[in-house]
């Protein structure tokens, strides 16, 4: 594979960093493996390709890990694909409309970076703000019927809406089968907008506006990915761009990673989830602000300077959730059985 | 890179999708095995019994 020792030891490091991220919140394949993938001087199909092969190979195994702890909802991630698919293609062609008009450029980076910032402040700040716990255990299905001071505010205006037909959920909650498809269809047309995979908008979607359990958000949503990502790849790869040599020793560190990640969902308290979150993409909207700055100005450093931000970022945040849930293992309740 | 370059563009795509799915639940179940024989080991140690 013409590829040093040195180099696929860096890669399978780098692919437990990112497949606990990936585990843990579901999100984080585009954000983290393209841009160092780029860095690393590949050209953008393969970066881009290779990326999206690593992604869904890695969202296979958390959702493995995530549908052994009971936190996956197959009904609800189907439906959310026939909607996000849906949201996708009109996306794209607000995209090809703003092109026509010579704004699609400065449209979509200040979108990407305000929606990122955005949905980092708010989440954090809720989070921080409630003081109510809301740790799950493990055991997700044993005592997922959430009640109602546990369901946000806009999810349980959502749920209000009883147009039939009615879809049951996992976490013992109802909900219109036409408010599931209009709120797939929202974050799949910001997703086809912004070109992103959009873990970052659909796992706080599925929380906030459905009202599904954190870590069932986490869970369904990279149910969902494992289709996306499997498409992405297959249409990459007709075009060369996914290099075996590149995901291999990718997957081979980010499946013990994701296992990491997966685990840590049913072990740390779902607040810390949504603080790590949060402060995530707070980080990420900065790497992108600086970078799309250095695009605009053509400063090769700025750009740099955003990958170090974003990797940084990660590392921290990835830090941060492996020592959470080493303490809480240490904790004298009794933690977990899911933490294998 | 194995053997598989001159099969056509879907099916070349379809192998290599294959491949990456395949490494993944091989790796999920290597990993899962070893998670069981040496979980125990390592929570006891984390939990410091």
């Amino acid at each position: 594979m013409g590829m040093s020792i040195g180099m696929i030891a860096l890669f399978v490091g780098f692919g437990l960093l990112v497949g606990i991220l990936f585990g843990f919140f579901g999100m984080g394949g585009s954000f983290l493996v393209t841009p160092a993938l780029l860095i690393f001087g590949y050209e953008s199909t393969v970066a881009v390709g290779s990326g999206m092969a690593f992604v869904f190979g890695t969202s296979v195994i958390a959702t493995l890990k995530h549908r052994d702890l009971g936190q996956v909802d197959y009904k609800l991630g189907v439906l959310m694909i026939v909607g996000t698919a849906t949201g996708i293609e009109v996306g794209k062609e607000i995209v090809v409309h703003l092109q026509e008009i010579g704004l699609a450029g400065s449209i979509i980076s200040v979108v990407y970076v305000l929606l990122l910032g955005g949905i980092g402040a708010f989440v954090t700040y809720e989070a921080l703000g409630d003081g109510s716990g809301g740790g799950l255990e493990p055991d997700v299905e044993a005592d997922a019927d959430a009640d109602d001071t546990e369901i946000p505010e806009v999810a349980q205006k959502i749920q209000s809406y009883r147009v039939p037909p009615m879809i049951e959920l996992r976490g013992g909650i109802t909900v219109s089968l036409w408010m599931i498809l209009l709120v797939a269809f929202a974050t799949g047309l910001l997703s086809g907008f912004l070109g992103v995979g959009g873990g970052f908008i659909r796992m706080p979607a599925l929380f906030y506006l459905i009202g599904v359990p954190v870590p069932i958000a986490v869970g369904t949503d990279l149910f969902e990915i494992i289709f996306s990502g499997g498409i992405g790849s297959f249409l990459y790869a007709m075009e060369g761009g996914v290099n075996l040599g590149i995901v291999a020793p990718l997957l081979a560190g980010s499946a013990l990673g994701a296992r990491v990640g997966s685990a840590a969902t049913s072990i740390v308290d779902e607040d810390e989830i949504k603080v790590y979150f949060g402060v995530m993409l707070l980080l990420g909207s900065i790497a992108v602000a600086i970078q799309e700055v250095g695009n605009a100005f053509d400063v090769e450093v700025l750009r740099t300077v955003s990958v170090v931000v974003i990797l940084g970022a990660a590392l921290l945040v990835a830090g941060a959730v492996v020592y959470s849930s080493v303490e809480s293992l240490r904790a004298p309740t009794p933690a977990s059985s899911a933490a294998d | 890179m194995f053997g598989i370059e001159s099969l056509s563009g879907p099916a070349y795509a379809s192998v290599l999708v294959g491949i990456v799915l395949v490494e993944a639940l091989l790796l999920y179940v290597g990993y899962g095995a070893l998670t069981r024989v040496a979980g125990p080991s390592v929570k006891d140690a984390i939990r410091g019994d």
